[in-house]
């Protein structure tokens, strides 16, 4: 099954990725392409948009429209792209330094336009490309290169942080929970309006190293074990969700999306114009 | 030639624009540009486009080269300030080579400046402000009129070499009211990008054949997928290490241009065929020399103009056989001496080279520019 | 797709022939009108100096319209100018006004100044001629209260001056005048400023 999928929907000549043994972002990757076959998407009308950092490099891996942007911005080009032509079916694949450091505001931006995008964020609490850096993300007390006393800032929840602007679907799903995640995307991409699926992801090479959580084995195992649904979570006390990682849909909302309010817009103006015609 | 309206040069922008096929605006509000985001906002709905307002300058250069991924002909327009943010993505669409037009309508500076008086600050941004090496055409107009020809052909350039085009205006012709006639839509020459399916699925969007600069485009979503990257890369569109492949790329974008000159170099030349005195200056200055040189020559000077329209590539050329001919060449701009370097450049101890400017945030007049074409 | 140019040979230039200076009779003849007026933010003086340059095209001049102001909206000096010619138009700004407005003594003190004794001048009538004036021939007119008696709306004052103005230059037409004042006022508020119109010429007597 997987070499089907990679047969269909990856690039196998620009394959081995880049990415360390053990990352997480393989299947993540793998994740949104089963997502994509699920749905049974026109290949051709998928657009795959990317920033900068270890998971951007996931577009040009991936057989789409691919465009691979700068670093922080991918969520801004997307907006276009859909704008422009609102038929597209348009992902955004990031990491959380790219989505929630310097591209936090196109994030709460897009959030709030609820334009009909889906951002998947392989969220590894890191910036990996860089070499080990403290991301938003980065828990409170752990080590990055950045932070060799430990992190003193807080953390961002990247789902909750897009719900919060306005996003009308918001997930969480993991690297080892596979078909829930496959499933939380499906469910982003087919929402009318803005998605966001924040996805743990793991880098044994960097976060793991410096904070000692053992081997890409012992990280996968460290999701299973503290896993907390959705469901579950809303009744848990801060105390006790730390350290947790929480699966499940944040929030699903029907709000109006905007490519087709703009529509709306131009079809008015149309039948007015015509109407003057007329008279 | 329809009947004579009153025309702001911001809304000749937009007018123009449409004119040539812009379907898509992204922009942020900043005087004195603001003008073109609001008439856009206004008219591309009329005519079936896309207007938007993005959350920051960045966000707006950013979606401008998405939609022109997608194949609408995309613009944003901006101020000092704004241009200097969107500078990292116009080097994108230079090195993925997505056309766009990014007005810039100039303020002064630096910084916040003086917001809504005139300046010309702008030309050494306009060509070095995105990092590395990089083709720039930047056009400058100074009339209304000359304004909506020009953003037409801000696009043709654009579509046709595949590179931003940067619109270089200035307060003085951006807020300024004149008459034109609009011409028929008929009589216009629009150049759309060269669009050609590759031979293969995933071929080679960046192949180029021999003699050629430029390669074809295929927009998003119409039946064949590659990808896009401002990574350096090859023929394929593939990120490569390859320092060959890389040099190569960077090579081709800069020589399209220049090699090009030809095609995409403009200037005006008023009274300069028995002039023993040149004024060398661009956009709303020359409304000023123009001014002052028909003042020089009621008083009896041999006095002409020179103004690049095309001002990166710079009309090197052209003023070269110029400086030939003249005594002595004044550059008139409302900066402390940018189109200055470029003027010694070329011009090296063929005649001598004066300077006025202005930094102050007021208007060059004719008398300050007629004294110096006057001065010995 | 056109490839590059091999050609090195001098590409065309677009040129202006040398034109011989307009002669000194010719030169009298020319009727060049700069405008300036000048008020406070909010008052509407660029949208005057907009219709009046509409007006100059109805006639079949050549115009040039702009504007300076600072960063305030409301209240703050304001200037604003129209250059009306014969022949196309080469600097933009006004350099020696023919024809100044105030409609502030603010506005009046700052500007004052700069006129000649070629200029002829408007103001409101409750404003104090500073002795420095000079001019050829000065106006005083009750516009901003004509604007609040007369028309019963303050924002009416711009039209109001606009047909004072015009009745002063004679720059076009009634009609003509009438079209562009319409083409530029906010729907619903149009028999409001067809009476300030009419207002303002009636402040200046014939």
């Amino acid at each position: 099954m997987a070499s089907e999928l990679i047969d269909k929907y990856m690039r196998p000549e620009h394959l081995p990725h880049i990415w360390c043994p053990g990352c997480g972002n393989g299947i993540i990757m793998r994740d949104v392409a089963q997502a994509i076959e699920n749905l049974g998407l026109d290949h051709d009308k998928v657009v795959i948009v990317s920033g900068i950092g270890c998971s951007s490099r996931a577009a040009g891996y991936m057989d789409f429209n691919t465009i691979h942007t700068t670093h922080g911005r991918a969520i801004a080009f997307a907006t276009g792209i859909k704008l422009a032509n609102p038929e597209l079916n348009v992902i955004v694949l990031a990491g959380d330094g790219d989505i929630s450091a310097i591209g936090g505001n196109h994030l709460i931006h897009a959030a709030r336009r609820n334009i009909g995008i889906t951002v998947v964020v392989f969220n590894n609490n890191i910036y990996g490309m860089t070499g080990g850096q403290y991301s938003p993300t980065t828990p409170r007390g752990e080590k990055g290169t950045t932070a060799p006393y430990g992190n003193i800032d807080r953390s961002f929840d990247i789902a909750g942080l897009a719900y919060g602007a306005g996003a009308s679907f918001a997930a969480r799903g993991s690297a080892y929970h596979v078909q829930q995640t496959i499933s939380y995307i499906q469910q982003g991409i087919s929402h009318k309006g803005f998605s966001i699926i924040d996805v743990a992801a793991i880098c044994p090479t960097y976060y793991g190293r410096k904070n000692k959580k053992g081997s890409a084995v012992d990280m996968m195992k460290y999701q299973r074990d503290n896993a907390v649904m959705q469901d579950k979570a809303v009744t848990m006390t801060a105390e006790e969700l730390k350290g947790k990682v929480i699966i499940g849909v944040l929030a699903q909302v029907n709000y109006p999306e905007f490519t087709k309010e703009y529509q709306k817009i131009i079809d008015r103006l149309g039948r007015e114009a015509e109407e003057r015609e007329h008279r | 030639m329809g009947k004579t309206v009153l025309m702001q040069g911001n809304e000749a922008v937009v007018e123009g624009a449409i004119a040539a096929g812009m379907r898509f605006y992204a922009g942020y509000p900043i005087t004195p540009s603001t003008e073109i985001a609001e008439q856009s906002a206004v008219r591309l709905p009329q005519v079936g486009g896309k207007f938007i307002q993005m959350e920051d300058e960045i966000s707006s250069m950013a979606a401008t080269i998405g939609a022109s991924a997608a194949g609408v002909k995309a613009m944003t327009a901006s101020s000092g300030p704004g241009f200097s943010l969107k500078q990292e993505n116009l080097g994108y669409a230079c090195i993925t080579e997505i056309p766009c037009v990014v007005v810039d309508v100039q303020r002064s500076g630096p910084s916040t400046g003086l917001p809504t008086s005139p300046s010309q600050a702008d030309v050494m941004q306009a060509k070095w402000g995105t990092h590395g090496d990089h083709p720039v055409i930047a056009l400058s107009p100074s009339s209304v009129r000359e304004t909506y020809d020009l953003i037409i052909r801000a696009f043709n350039l654009a579509e046709k070499y595949r590179t931003p085009v940067i619109f270089l205006m200035d307060e003085i012709v951006g807020h300024l009211r004149e008459g034109i006639e609009i011409p028929d839509p008929k009589d216009l020459e629009i150049i759309n990008r060269p669009v050609k399916k590759f031979a293969k699925q995933n071929g080679l969007p960046y192949h180029v054949e021999e003699g050629e600069w430029v390669p074809t485009m295929l927009p998003f979503g119409q039946g064949q997928r590659y990808h896009i990257t401002g990574l350096a890369h090859g023929e394929s569109g593939f990120p490569t290490n390859d320092n060959a492949t890389a040099g190569k790329l960077v090579r081709r974008l800069i020589d399209k241009v220049e090699k090009n000159y030809d095609d995409i170099v403009q200037c005006e030349e008023v009274m300069c065929d028995d002039a023993d005195v040149a004024v060398v200056c661009f956009g709303g200055t020359a409304r000023a020399a123009q001014s002052a040189i028909e003042q020089a020559r009621e008083k009896g000077i041999k006095a002409g103009m020179f103004r690049p329209i095309t001002i990166w590539p710079f009309p090197s050329r052209e003023l070269e056989a110029l400086s030939k001919k003249v005594k002595k060449i004044v550059v008139a701009e409302h900066n402390d001496g940018q189109i200055l370097l470029e003027v010694q450049r070329v011009v090296k101890n063929n005649c001598k080279v004066d300077f006025v400017g202005k930094i102050d945030g007021s208007v060059l007049t004719p008398p300050v520019i007629l004294s110096k074409i006057e001065e010995e | 797709m056109s490839t590059a140019k091999k050609t090195t040979e001098t590409k065309e230039v677009k040129k202006a022939a040398a034109k011989a200076p307009a002669a000194k009779a010719d030169k009298a003849e020319r009727t060049k009108m700069e405008i300036r007026l000048t008020g406070s933010g909010g008052q509407g003086v660029i949208l005057a100096t907009i219709i009046l340059a509409e007006a100059g095209i109805e006639a079949g001049k050549y115009v040039a319209q702009s504007q300076a102001y600072g960063p305030e909206a409301r209240g703050g000096s304001c200037k604003a100018e129209v250059i009306i010619d014969e022949k196309p138009i080469g600097f933009t700004k006004v350099e020696k006004p023919t024809f100044f407005m105030a409609l502030t003594q603010k506005a009046l003190d700052q500007y004052a100044p700069g006129l000649s004794k070629h200029c002829i001048v408007l103001l409101d009538s409750s404003l104090e001629t500073p002795e420095c004036l000079l001019a050829n021939k000065v106006y005083k007119a009750p516009i901003l209260e004509s604007a609040i008696k007369e028309v019963g709306k303050a924002m009416t004052a711009n039209i109001v001056a606009v047909g004072a103005i015009n009745a002063i230059l004679n720059l076009v037409s009634d009609e003509d005048l009438h079209t562009a004042v319409m083409s530029h006022v906010p729907k619903g508020t149009e028999e409001l400023n067809e009476k300030a119109l009419k207002v303002g010429m009636k402040l200046i007597k014939k």
